[in-house]
C-alpha cells in the first residue's frame, strides 16, 4: 500500500491547491507555469528553458510509458517542481531519483484557470504547510526583470548565464554553426548535427568577437530561460553580430534578436506553453502547428521584419530580414508537430552558401 | 482563401438506413454540414432514405428528398435540381460510392456537377487496395506485403496468416483473419463474393500489433492538422469499430507519435484529400519500430464522430467549411471563440469508447471478434483518470458485464485496469468513499464492494464538477456548454434562464430495438424547449448522435445514462422537470428511482407507465373500457404454462416475464413445443392478423391520432422488424374512428401526456389492444415525415400541460403522399438475421414515397435493395414542395 504524502501547491496570491508528493521530499518554489502538450514529459522537465519554474501538465496522465533518458534535452531535469493529476510510479521514481519535488492528485484544471485569469506568479510545492509554502513562494525572485529591479533584494543574475554552457563543445562536423547557448534545447543541436552541420556550442558569455573568432558560417542564437531584457550583454553581441554573419534565433534567441533589432519585449500574461499553438507564415494561408515554451514575446505585431504570427492571440512569432531569421516556437519540436523542422534546413543551406568567415 | 462564389447549391447525400459500421454519426456530421452551409447561404438540397434522421427534417435543407440511396435516384435528384455541386464526404462509404458511380456513369459531366471535399482520383486511390499501397510506398511509408486478388487462381501461396479484406465494402464486410492456406482460399472466395468489384487484398497478418487511428483535417493551402490521434486497447486484428479504444493515444512516446503524424499528412498527401477530414490507420510494433499504413477514410468517418465529441472539435462542421474553399487560418475555433480552428485539439481528460454487441439477438452465431464489424452502438466515457473514463463507458454500454478482458493488451493499460481492482481492494478497506470517487469509482461499484445502497454512498460524498469539454485543456475559456463531471473543482458555467431548465435523458448506445429514432427524438424535444424560451439540457452518452452534438442543447452533460450521473446532473441543473420518455427504455427504466429521489418528471408519466407497463393492471384497464385483448396468462413453470395455453388455445407467444424487446420470444404451436425455462407470459398469437401502429398525441383528457401504420407482415413479425405503409389500405374510415375513440377512451384512463404509442391488430374486423406504450414510439420520426406534423414538439407542449385543443391540429392528420418504410437487417454479418420473427433483429430502417401504397412499398423495397429498381428515372417531389414551402 502506498505512503499517503499529502503535500500542497501555494501560489503567491495564497491560494492553495491540495495533492501528494510524489517525487522527492521537501519543498521548491518558483515560477507557476502549464504545458498543454499531451505527452513528452521527459523533453519538458529536462528543457533549460523551464529553469526556475513549476510546470504545470494540464494533461492529466504523465508517465504513461516509463522513461527513456534518450528523450532527455540537456543532462538534468530543470524544473523546480512538477505538478500533475496522476504520475505513473515509473516517471515519479525517476524524478525523486533527481531530487524533484512532484505532486499528483492536483486539480490541475483548476490551477491552469487560476493561472490563465490571474497570471504567472510565483509558488512552492511540498510536504508542508500552506503558511510556510507562502513564505517560500514570496521569497522567490521574480523572472521578469523590471519587477526584479524593483525588489533589489530578491536580485538574481539573468538565469540564461546560469543555463547555458561554461565551456564550449561541438556536436557533429561540417560547415560550423556558432551556437550561443543560454540554455539550448539538445535536439537544436541534434538537428544541426543531422544535417551534416557542425554546431559549436559556445558559451553564453561569447562576445561578437569571440563567436567570430570560430569563423562560423551562421549564428544561431538559442533558446533558454528568464527574461531577455536582463541579457543586456547578450542583447549587445547579437547586436554586433548583425550584418556581419547570417543570424538565427529559436525562441529566447529569437527574443534577443528582436532587442538587437531595437524592438520592445514583454511578459505574456500566462505564456504559450504546449504542442498546438497555431502559427501563420505572414502574408499566407500557410499554417504550422508549432511547439511553444515562452513566457516573454517580441512586441512588434506591425513592424516589417515580422515573419510569423501566432493565430490565437496575434503575437509575434518570427522575424525575418537581411542576413537573420528567428522564431519564437520551437522548429526542433520535442516535444510536439514537426511542422516547423524545415527552418533546419534553412540553416544548412545558409551555411553551404556563406562565405567561410565573415571577417570584421 | 475565402469560401467560394461561384458555388449556390450543394446537394449532400446522406447514408442511408443505421447499418453495423454505418449509423447515426453520419447524421451528426450531414446536419452539421447542412447547417453550416445553409449559414453561408448556400441552396443545400438533400438526400437520404433514412426517416429517422435530423438531416431530412424539412427545416435542415432547402429541398430534402427521401429517395433511394442509388445512383438512378441521386441522379434523378441531380437532373431536377441542377446542383452545382455535391458534397459526398459526410455520407459514409454510402455517399463516398454513390459519388464514384454517377462519376463513372457521366452524370458528373452530363449536368456539370462538381465534387467537393474529394475527387474521383483521391477516392480511387483511397479506396482500390492496389492504388492505394502503390501512393503509399511512394511516399515513403510501409504497408504490410500483400496480394491483390480478383479471382482465386491470382492467390499466391504461402500468405497465411493474413487479413483478407474486400475492395468497396462497409466496416470491412466480408473480410477477417485467416490463419491457415485452407482458411484463405475460404475467406478469399467469400470475399470476392461481397465486393463489389470483385477484389480483395490479401495482407500479411499484423495481429497482436498495437493499433492507432488519427483523425486529419486538411485544406486548399495544404494545411493539414491531426484533431485527434486515438488508440485502439485491442490490438490488430479486432475491427477498430469493435475494439475499446481511447483518445488520445496514451502509449506512445513524442517522437514516436511525431512519427505517425508526419506519416498520417503524407498519406493524406499523397492520396490526395482535397479538403476537409480523413482517417489514417496504424499498426505498430514498438519492438521493431515497425509502422504500417493499414488504411485511411478520404472523408468524415464513424472515428471522426468520436473525435469530435472527445475533443469538441467540429469535425464535420469544418470539413463543409472547408469543401466550400475556406482555409483552416480563416476559420475560429468554435470552443473558444478567439482562438483558431488551424489547431490542434489539446486535451484535460481521458476519452474512452467502449463498444455496445447485440450478440444476444443472434445465438446461433459465435460471439467471436475479427476484422468484420459486429458492434452496434458504442458508449463514450470522460474523465480526469483512465479508470474513470473506463468506468463510465462500460456504465455506459449498459448491458452490464465487468472489466474488459483483452488479449494482449499493452502493459500500460494492464496497469490501469489493475489499478481499479486495487481501488476496489483499498476501497474495502478503508471505506473512504471521497478518494474512490476521486479515483473514478461509480456509485454502483462502491455499493457493490461496501454492501451497501447506492443511495448510502450518494449520501456520504460530494457532488461532482461539471468540467467543459474545451478542445484546449483550460487554455482559453469555452464558450460552448459541452461539459462531464468529474470530482474536482467545476469551471464557471453561465447563468440559467428565468424560465427554468428541462433535462432530457438520451437513450445511451444504439442497440437493436433502441436506436436513432430516439435521438430523433430527444433533439427534436431540446429545439423545441429552447423555442419555448426554457433551457433544455442533455445527458447522453453515444458519442455518434446529433444530441450529443454540443450546438444542440444549451448544455450537453457527455455521462452515462444512470442513476447517478442523471441525478448529479439534476443536483446541478435544477431541472423543471426531466424528459423519461423519449429516449427509449433506457431513460425510462430510470423514471421510478428518479421519481423517488424527489426528481420531477415532465408531463408526471409514471402513473401510466405503471399501467401499461404491467400486464395484470393493463388487463384491467382494457377490461373496464371494454377494449378486446389477446388472452393471456403468466406461468412460472412449464405445467403452468400448459394449463394458461390450454385455455388461451394454440398457437401461444411465449416469452421471459421481465425481459424486454422480443427477446427470447417465441411462437409455441402444440403442447409439446412449450418450454419455459424462467417466468413467462403466455399471450394468445393472432394469426393472420394484419398489425396497426398507431401513434397519438394526447394531453391527459383527450386524444389525437398522429398516424395509422400498417404492417404488411401478417401479426408475429416484430413491429420494428415490420415493413409498413401509410395510408394503411385496411384502414377503413369507419375503423379509422374507432381507433380514435378507442385512442381517447385509452389515454384518459391512462392519464397519458404526449406521445402514446398503441399496438393493435385486426383480426376479422375484430379490433385487438396488443399493448400500449406511453412514450416516444421507434415509429415517431417517420409519422412526422410521413403527416409533415412536427410529432415531438406538440409532445413537448402537451408535457409541458399544453391541451390539444391549445395546439391548433387540424381534425385530423393526412399524410402528405402514401409512404413505406422497410426495415433493414444485419443478414450480411449474421446469416439468418433478416428472417423477420417476433424478436426484433433490424438495424435501421428506409422511407420511400409512392402515388400509390403499392408503388411507395415497392420503391421502399428498392430503397432497402431487396427489389429491382422500381421506377426508375423519376424522384417524387422534396418535403418542401409536400408541406408547400419549396420551389
Amino acid at each position: 500500500m502506498q505512503m499517503d504524502r499529502p503535500a500542497q501547491l501555494v501560489l503567491e496570491d495564497g491560494t492553495a491547491f491540495s495533492g501528494r508528493a510524489a517525487g522527492a521530499p521537501g519543498v521548491s518554489a518558483g515560477e507557476i507555469c502549464f504545458t498543454t502538450a499531451m505527452a513528452g514529459y521527459e523533453e519538458a522537465v529536462t528543457d533549460p528553458s523551464y529553469s526556475a519554474q513549476v510546470l504545470v501538465f494540464s494533461y492529466p496522465l504523465v508517465g504513461n510509458y516509463g522513461v527513456d533518458e534518450s528523450r532527455m534535452e540537456s543532462n538534468r531535469v530543470w524544473t523546480e517542481g512538477v505538478v500533475s493529476r496522476r504520475l505513473r510510479p515509473s516517471f515519479a521514481g525517476w524524478l525523486a531519483g533527481r531530487g524533484v519535488v512532484a505532486l499528483e492528485e492536483v486539480d490541475t484544471r483548476a490551477v491552469v484557470r487560476h493561472v490563465r485569469s490571474q497570471g504567472a506568479m510565483r509558488c512552492a510545492l511540498g510536504e508542508a504547510e500552506p503558511g510556510e509554502l507562502l513564505a517560500r513562494a514570496l521569497a522567490e525572485p521574480h523572472i521578469d526583470y523590471e519587477r526584479a529591479l524593483a525588489e533589489p533584494e530578491l536580485a538574481h543574475p539573468p538565469l540564461g548565464l546560469l543555463a547555458g554552457t561554461s565551456e564550449p563543445y561541438s556536436v557533429g562536423s561540417g560547415p560550423r554553426v556558432a551556437v550561443l547557448d543560454f540554455g539550448c534545447k539538445r535536439s537544436i543541436v541534434g538537428r544541426l548535427a543531422q544535417r551534416g552541420l557542425e554546431a559549436y556550442v559556445c558559451p553564453p558569455t561569447y562576445d561578437a568577437d569571440a563567436v567570430l573568432e570560430l569563423k562560423p558560417r551562421v549564428v544561431l542564437v538559442g533558446n533558454g530561460p528568464g527574461d531577455p531584457a536582463q541579457l543586456t550583454d547578450a542583447i549587445q553581441t547579437v547586436r554586433d553580430l548583425l550584418g556581419r554573419v547570417e543570424l538565427f534565433g529559436v525562441c529566447l534567441g529569437h527574443q534577443l534578436l528582436g532587442l538587437a533589432l531595437g524592438l520592445g519585449t514583454y511578459k505574456l500574461p500566462f505564456g504559450h506553453r504546449g504542442a498546438n499553438h497555431p502559427v501563420r507564415v505572414r502574408d499566407t494561408s500557410r499554417v504550422l502547428v508549432t511547439v511553444q515554451n515562452h513566457g516573454f514575446a517580441v512586441d512588434a505585431s506591425d513592424a516589417p521584419e515580422v515573419s510569423h504570427l501566432s493565430l490565437n492571440d496575434g503575437t509575434v512569432e518570427g522575424l525575418a530580414g537581411d542576413g537573420f531569421a528567428s522564431l519564437q516556437f520551437h522548429p526542433e519540436a520535442a516535444p510536439g508537430p514537426l511542422d516547423a523542422i524545415p527552418f533546419f534546413d534553412r540553416i544548412a543551406d545558409a551555411c553551404r552558401s556563406a562565405p567561410t568567415f565573415a571577417a570584421s | 482563401m475565402p469560401k467560394r462564389t461561384d458555388l449556390r447549391s450543394i446537394l449532400i447525400v446522406g447514408s442511408g438506413p443505421i447499418r453495423i459500421g454505418q449509423a447515426c454519426e453520419f447524421d451528426y456530421s450531414g446536419s452539421q454540414a447542412c447547417r453550416v452551409l445553409r449559414a453561408e447561404g448556400y441552396r443545400v438540397v438533400l438526400v437520404n432514405s433514412n426517416p429517422a434522421t435530423i438531416m431530412t427534417d424539412p427545416a435542415w435543407a432547402d429541398a430534402t428528398y427521401i429517395e433511394p440511396l442509388d445512383a438512378d435516384a441521386v441522379a434523378a435528384i441531380v437532373e431536377r435540381e441542377r446542383p452545382d455541386a455535391i458534397l459526398p464526404t459526410l455520407g459514409g462509404q454510402t455517399a463516398l460510392n454513390l459519388a464514384v458511380e454517377l462519376g463513372e456513369a457521366g452524370v458528373l459531366d452530363r449536368f456539370g456537377v462538381e465534387l467537393i471535399g474529394a475527387n474521383l482520383d483521391a477516392i480511387h486511390r483511397a479506396e482500390d487496395r492496389l492504388a492505394f499501397r502503390e501512393a503509399v510506398v511512394e511516399a515513403g511509408l510501409t504497408v504490410p506485403e500483400s496480394a491483390v486478388v480478383s479471382s482465386l487462381a491470382e492467390l499466391p501461396a504461402g500468405l497465411a496468416p493474413a487479413v483478407v479484406r474486400p475492395a468497396f465494402t462497409l466496416g470491412g464486410q466480408g473480410g477477417g483473419l485467416a490463419r491457415t492456406e485452407e482458411e484463405l482460399r475460404e475467406r478469399v472466395a467469400h470475399g470476392l463474393e461481397m465486393s463489389p468489384i470483385d477484389q480483395v487484398l490479401v495482407e500479411r497478418s499484423v495481429e497482436g500489433w498495437q493499433e492507432f487511428e488519427l483523425e486529419v483535417m486538411s485544406d486548399r493551402a495544404g494545411n493539414c492538422v491531426v484533431i485527434c490521434s486515438i488508440e485502439n486497447l485491442d490490438p490488430m486484428g479486432v475491427h477498430t469499430g469493435d475494439s475499446w479504444t481511447v483518445a488520445p493515444q496514451q502509449t506512445l512516446s513524442d517522437p514516436e507519435y511525431q512519427r505517425l503524424r508526419d506519416a498520417a499528412f503524407a498519406c493524406a498527401r499523397t492520396v490526395g484529400v482535397a479538403t476537409g477530414g480523413a482517417n489514417v490507420q496504424f499498426a505498430y510494433d514498438p519492438a521493431s519500430g515497425e509502422l504500417f499504413v493499414i488504411e485511411m477514410n478520404p472523408r468524415v468517418s464513424r472515428s471522426s464522430a468520436l473525435a469530435s465529441k472527445a475533443t469538441g472539435y467540429p469535425i464535420a462542421k469544418l470539413a463543409a467549411l472547408l469543401a466550400v474553399g475556406y482555409t483552416l487560418d480563416e476559420l475560429p475555433n468554435d470552443i473558444t471563440g478567439a482562438s483558431s480552428a488551424a489547431f490542434e485539439p489539446a486535451l484535460d481528460y481521458v476519452a474512452v469508447k467502449a463498444p455496445r454487441f447485440d450478440f444476444a439477438k443472434f445465438p446461433w452465431v459465435e460471439p467471436v471478434l475479427g476484422t468484420e464489424m459486429r458492434a452496434v452502438g458504442e458508449a463514450l466515457g470522460l474523465g480526469r483518470t483512465f479508470p474513470e473514463a473506463l468506468l463510465k463507458a462500460l456504465e455506459g454500454r449498459e448491458d452490464g458485464g465487468d472489466l474488459p478482458e483483452i488479449p494482449g493488451l499493452h502493459p500500460y493499460f494492464a496497469a490501469e485496469l489493475e489499478s481499479i481492482r486495487e481501488a476496489e481492494r483499498r476501497l474495502a478497506v478503508d471505506g473512504d468513499v471521497t478518494a474512490a470517487k476521486r479515483f473514478g469509482l461509480p456509485d454502483a461499484r462502491i455499493a457493490r464492494v461496501l454492501g451497501v445502497s447506492e443511495r448510502e454512498v450518494r449520501s456520504c460524498r460530494a457532488l461532482p464538477g461539471r468540467l467543459a469539454v474545451d478542445s484546449c485543456a483550460a487554455e482559453f475559456e469555452a464558450r460552448t456548454p459541452y461539459y462531464y463531471l468529474s470530482y474536482e473543482e467545476g469551471d464557471p458555467v453561465a447563468g440559467s434562464s428565468a424560465t427554468g431548465t428541462i433535462l432530457i435523458l438520451g437513450s445511451g448506445p444504439n442497440r437493436i430495438g433502441q436506436g436513432i429514432e430516439f435521438d430523433y427524438c430527444c433533439v427534436h424535444a431540446a429545439q423545441a424547449f429552447r423555442r419555448l424560451g426554457y433551457e433544455a439540457v442533455l445527458l447522453n452518452s453515444n458519442p455518434e448522435t446529433v444530441s450529443t452534438d454540443y450546438d444542440t442543447s444549451d448544455r450537453l452533460y457527455l455521462e452515462p445514462i444512470t442513476l447517478e450521473r442523471a441525478l448529479d446532473v439534476c443536483a446541478l441543473e435544477q431541472p423543471l422537470g426531466v424528459v423519461v420518455t423519449l429516449g427509449g427504455q433506457t431513460p425510462l427504466s430510470l423514471a421510478h428511482a428518479l421519481a423517488g429521489e424527489g426528481v420531477p418528471l415532465l408531463g408526471d408519466p409514471l402513473p401510466a407507465i405503471d399501467q401499461a407497463e404491467d400486464r395484470g393492471k393493463f388487463g384491467l384497464v382494457l377490461e373496464e373500457l371494454a377494449l378486446r385483448a389477446p388472452r393471456w396468462g403468466v406461468a412460472d413453470t412449464r405445467e403452468e404454462a400448459l394449463v394458461v395455453a390450454g385455455r388461451i388455445g394454440y398457437p401461444v407467444l411465449v416469452r421471459p416475464h421481465y425481459v424486454l424487446g422480443g427477446l427470447r420470444m417465441r411462437v409455441v404451436r402444440s403442447p409439446e413445443e412449450l418450454e419455459i425455462h424462467e417466468p413467462a407470459l403466455v399471450d394468445e398469437f393472432l394469426e393472420h392478423a394484419i398489425e396497426l401502429d398507431v401513434d397519438i398525441l394526447c394531453d391527459g383528457e383527450d386524444a389525437w391520432v398522429a398516424g395509422i401504420l400498417e404492417h404488411v407482415e401478417p401479426a408475429g413479425v416484430h413491429s420494428g422488424d415490420s415493413a409498413c405503409v401509410i395510408p394503411g389500405p385496411s384502414v377503413t374510415p369507419a375503423l379509422e374512428a374507432e381507433i380514435g375513440e378507442l385512442a381517447r377512451q385509452l389515454s384518459r384512463r391512462l392519464s397519458a401526456r404526449g406521445l402514446l404509442n398503441l399496438q393493435l391488430a385486426l383480426r376479422e374486423d375484430e379490433l385487438y389492444v396488443i399493448e400500449a406504450n406511453p412514450r416516444a414510439s421507434r415509429t415517431v420520426p417517420f409519422v412526422a415525415k410521413a403527416t409533415g406534423m412536427p410529432l415531438v414538439d406538440l409532445a413537448c407542449r402537451l408535457m409541458l400541460g399544453a391541451s390539444l385543443s391549445s395546439l391548433g391540429l387540424p381534425a385530423k392528420a393526412h399524410p402528405t403522399r402514401a409512404w413505406a418504410k422497410e426495415a433493414i437487417f444485419p443478414d450480411d454479418r449474421f446469416p439468418g438475421a433478416a428472417d423477420r420473427t417476433v424478436q426484433m433483429r433490424s438495424t435501421g430502417e428506409v422511407m420511400a414515397g409512392g402515388d400509390t401504397v403499392t408503388e411507395a412499398y415497392q420503391r421502399a423495397l428498392r430503397a432497402a435493395g431487396r427489389s429491382a429498381a422500381y421506377g426508375r428515372g423519376t424522384v417524387g417531389p422534396s418535403l418542401q414542395e409536400l408541406a408547400g414551402t419549396g420551389r
